[in-house]
């Protein structure tokens, strides 16, 4: 086979892994999107956040060590433990609940029957928020998230591929474990919500707010619940791509890759969210690797939001999204 | 007893189609004009000029264009920092090109220039609605922002890949450049700002806006009763992405006089303006000058208070800055949706009847 089609071909793989990526983030919007109607900014945000629990547990963190020492002019920095990275998962994951169950108590709450934007405004002021809580909680530095995920290049792969073409593909082990990781994630929450009796509240609510309410489900425990399930989500995103790249802000910009991701998917398919983040995932590495050297690289930045736009004017709900009636 | 439209009586056209009509609208605004061209250019320093009337007053032309938008035509915008770096390095280009024609005219048609692309990137619009538009002009933000890094022909192929303003004066006075004076800045922002404010005021009552507003609040609707929703959202389009090319040209030339267009025009830019937007009022001229004082003399005071009284380190002060900013705009929002413009209303409301309510 041709060299070029092969790099092509590699180049795909890699971009549908990305996009594996892209989808775990998109996956929490959708949640949420579907549930209460809230395009919730604050994902990229939670993910961080998560992230930066999740470590800081792990090292034995002293949450606000940099605030207590100035106000205090202690030199506190460190408890001085490593705790496993099943407990520390499962304290971050018990963090992100409790946020939840505040975000409901103080923001929610208080914003029901509002215009989307201004609840979509609420989400970037809770994305600010969060942002500086977390900076000052566990500090602004760059971190390393190990917990315990293979990395590096794939043998297996890159073996088999050598036999099949006489050229090694270079996969990361990372990337296959996130596509398994949500894989999984995608069939537990399809289980959950088709099977329990939360997941059928869970799909009424989403159905219609007000039919829901008349028969007696709790609308503010399902909106605990799904922003909980956002987080653990997030979460999942966050040990993903903070294993890959660290645990620093720019983190949190990872919800601007989710967004065309969720336009091409429809803001309210969970299969959209996983066929949108592969099609942007393939698209925008391809596009980089063909025609990027040609206008000066760093296509990725746009290309994902200008191929969701032209999509879009053929297909205005998205791929999957509900078909968008409009009466007078 | 204060603002009344009672024993107000108009005789003329002219003067019951005034820009305010009633008597003590219009007082106070001469009032307000009479402070800014008369009091506070004697006042006014450099570091005054630079951390709050400049800004202030370019983010409220941007604000003013953001909110014909997303306020007046309800269609939400997140391109808002690349249409103000289009109108930048508009700007740029046409101050080197021609250095001989006035500053004031290559910003007005740096405005013109950006005005175009609005309504390019606005076609979508046509087909796409709410949340759906609103991240796709995120589209628009990004290519913008990635073109004027990576052609060198709009940065005239300098080095560091940054636009610095050239020197450039309006009647003797630099208003560009290093040797400018805070007068000079304030008053030449001060003047487009009042003229802008002016044109937008009116345009929103006359026809135009009447046009927008039926489209905002129902398109389906607009449409048969004769609204055309294409040229009405790419006017829409046109005339915000004007106003806000003319604050990205000011903002480059006056204000920083050098930009690093991912820095100065990313995404921040545009949740800013449209905090400023939601924060003073949707669909209100004055909502668009509180959102953007407010916005503007926040982080200034946060940063007074946090590092200069309390002497806390800078990293820190920021972090607590960004948390209160977040928390505030939460709370505001929790306990005035429709923005600070409302407050004015009801206290316009409570004047009426005052000192006498029954």
């Amino acid at each position: 086979m041709p060299d070029q089609l092969l790099f092509a071909m590699e180049v795909t793989l890699n971009g549908l892994m990305a996009g594996v990526m892209y989808s775990l983030v998109a996956l929490g919007f959708v949640l949420i999107f579907k549930a209460s109607g809230i395009f919730n900014y604050a994902q990229g945000v939670l993910a961080l956040f998560a992230a930066l629990t999740l470590v800081g547990f792990q090292n034995g963190q002293i949450p606000f060590a940099h605030l207590i020492n100035a106000i205090f002019g202690t030199n506190l920095h460190e408890f001085g433990w490593h705790l496993p990275a099943v407990v520390a998962i499962a304290l971050t994951g018990a963090v992100m609940v409790l946020l939840a169950i505040i975000i409901e108590k103080f923001v929610l709450k208080h914003l029901v029957n509002q215009a989307p934007i201004i609840l979509f405004m609420a989400t970037i002021g809770m994305a600010y928020f969060l942002e500086g809580l977390g900076d000052i909680m566990w500090g602004a530095d760059i971190k390393k998230l190990d917990v315990g995920l293979p990395q590096g290049i794939s043998e297996t792969v890159e073996s088999v591929t050598d036999s099949l073409f006489g050229y090694g593909f270079f996969i990361d082990n990372l990337d296959i474990v996130a596509t398994v990781v949500a894989a999984l994630l995608v069939l537990s929450l399809t289980l959950f919500s088709q099977y329990t009796k939360y997941g059928r509240a869970l799909r009424a609510v989403a159905d219609d707010h007000q039919a829901a309410l008349s028969v007696g489900i709790s609308l503010r425990f399902i909106w605990v619940l799904v922003w909980s399930i956002a987080g653990v989500v997030a979460l999942v995103a966050g040990i993903m791509w903070g294993s890959k790249s660290g645990v620093q802000f720019s983190l949190s910009l990872i919800a601007l890759k989710a967004l065309p991701v969720l336009m091409l998917g429809g803001f309210t398919s969970i299969p959209g969210a996983i066929v949108g983040g592969l099609i942007i995932g393939v698209g925008e590495k391809l596009f980089e690797f063909l025609v990027g050297p040609m206008i000066g690289g760093a296509t990725e930045n746009w290309f994902a939001y200008v191929l969701a736009l032209l999509f879009l004017v053929f297909r205005p709900q998205g791929l999957f999204g509900e078909k968008i009636i409009e009466r007078v | 007893m204060f603002y009344r439209e009672a024993g107000d009586f108009k005789t003329s056209y002219v003067d019951d189609s005034q820009t305010f009509p009633i008597k003590f609208d219009r007082w106070r605004y001469y009032a307000v004009l009479a402070v800014a061209f008369g009091v506070v250019p004697f006042l006014i320093n450099d570091y005054w000029a630079n951390a709050v009337f400049v800004p202030f007053l370019i983010y409220a032309i941007a604000a003013i264009g953001l909110n014909i938008l997303v306020g007046y035509c309800g269609q939400v915008s997140l391109g808002t920092g690349g249409f103000m770096a289009v109108g930048a390095y508009a700007c740029y280009k046409l101050m080197t090109a021609f250095p001989e024609v006035s500053i004031l005219i290559h910003v007005l048609l740096a405005g013109g220039i950006t005005a175009g692309v609005g309504v390019l990137f606005g076609l979508p619009s046509l087909r796409i609605k709410g949340f759906y538009l609103a991240v796709a002009t995120l589209a628009a933000q990004f290519f913008l922002v990635w073109l004027f890094n990576k052609v060198p022909w709009f940065y005239n192929y300098s080095a560091s890949g940054q636009i610095s303003a050239p020197e450039r004066t309006i009647l003797g006075h630099a208003v560009t450049g290093a040797a400018t004076t805070a007068q000079a800045k304030y008053l030449f922002c001060l003047v487009l700002v009042v003229g802008l404010a002016w044109l937008a005021r009116n345009l929103t009552r006359g026809t135009v806006g009447r046009k927008w507003m039926a489209i905002r609040d129902m398109d389906i609707a607009a449409e048969i009763i004769g609204v055309n929703p294409l040229t009405t959202k790419l006017s829409a389009f046109a005339i915000s992405s004007f106003y806000i090319g003319v604050a990205g040209a000011l903002f480059f030339s006056v204000y920083l006089g050098a930009v690093e267009v991912g820095e100065a025009f990313g995404i921040q830019k545009s949740f800013l303006i449209l905090f400023m937007v939601i924060i003073g009022g949707l669909g209100s001229i004055f909502g668009s000058f509180a959102g953007a004082a407010f916005l503007v003399l926040l982080p200034v005071l946060l940063k007074n208070i946090l590092v200069g009284q309390l002497d806390w380190p800078t990293d820190l002060a920021a972090h607590i800055e960004l948390m209160i900013v977040g928390a505030l705009i939460v709370i505001f929002l929790i306990a005035e949706p429709h923005g600070l413009a409302q407050l004015w209303r009801l206290a316009k409301e409570k004047l009426r009847l005052w000192p006498f309510p029954h």
